[in-house]
């Protein structure tokens, strides 16, 4: 069966400082199949708004696809009843991009550095550091189901 | 996404990426390789020239790709990353773990 396309809702709303920002929200089913094709759609938004075309190109989509499977693999289990909120505040300064699970989160601060000579060789563990390194900023929400990852315009 | 494999006259398989190697098509990467090495493949040159970019399960496969590999007697090589997929090598410091040539040709001729 043909799967329906992702539809993300966009709308514009004022800014704190009276400017004209916009968000994009979007609803991502619990199957990594569609992480590809959510990426692309967020990115699309974003890149003819990027000066900096390698900041879309490879850090938004490294980082949201990390997130973007840590939530449907770990976070709902890849449970069909279950999806993944991801919505994007754009605003003259920053992108915010802002990727939730139905799951019960994680502990996000204690994750081993993958860079240490005796992790190297284990085929996990750098999601979460990737994005730490592709973002200018991250931050979670107490309960760790909810992962915001800025990235500000230079 | 696609990977393409055809073996090279000097014995080494080569795969090539077309797309992304993300968390959607990890596991068909990894049984592409699991199976040719079960059939006696030892060398294997896998080649990013047409790829944007590789998530951590991506590069997770990879990793325990070539351990697999390793243990058997073989090699798994990389070739073809473009500036993005360099950094994330880099960052990840997996730039260690493999040998990874600018083209496929190079690598070939380097085996």
């Amino acid at each position: 069966m043909a799967l329906s396309p992702l539809r993300a809702v966009v709308a514009r709303r004022e800014g704190a400082a009276g400017e004209l920002d916009a968000e994009l929200r979007l609803r991502v089913p619990s199957d990594v199949a569609r992480v590809e094709e959510a990426v692309e759609l967020v990115a699309r938004h974003l890149e003819a708004s990027f000066v900096d075309r390698r900041t879309i190109r490879f850090n938004l989509r490294v980082a949201l696809s990390e997130a973007l499977a840590n939530a449907i693999l770990y976070g709902n289990a890849e449970a069909e009843d279950k999806g993944v909120a991801v919505r994007v505040l754009m605003s003259r300064r920053a992108v915010e991009i802002e990727v939730t699970d139905e799951g019960g989160g994680f502990d996000y601060r204690c994750l081993p550095d993958p860079t240490l000579p005796a992790n190297i060789p284990r085929p996990c563990g750098r999601g979460l550091f990737l994005i730490r390194r592709l973002v200018d900023e991250v931050r979670f929400n107490d309960a760790g189901n909810s992962i915001c990852m800025i990235l500000r315009r230079a | 996404m696609a990977f393409n494999a055809r073996k090279h006259p000097g014995g080494v398989l080569v795969i090539e990426v077309d797309g992304q190697l993300i968390v959607s098509n990890r596991q068909e990467l990894k049984q592409r390789v699991l199976d040719a090495l079960e059939a006696g493949d030892r060398k294997f040159l896998i080649d990013f020239a047409r790829t944007g970019y590789i998530d951590s399960s991506g590069l997770g496969v990879l990793v325990s790709l070539s351990k697999k590999i390793r243990d058997e007697g073989g090699d798994l090589r990389l070739a073809g990353l473009n500036e993005d997929l360099k950094t994330l090598f880099e960052l990840t410091k997996l730039d260690t773990l493999f040998a990874i040539s600018d083209t496929a040709t190079e690598a070939l001729a380097a085996y």
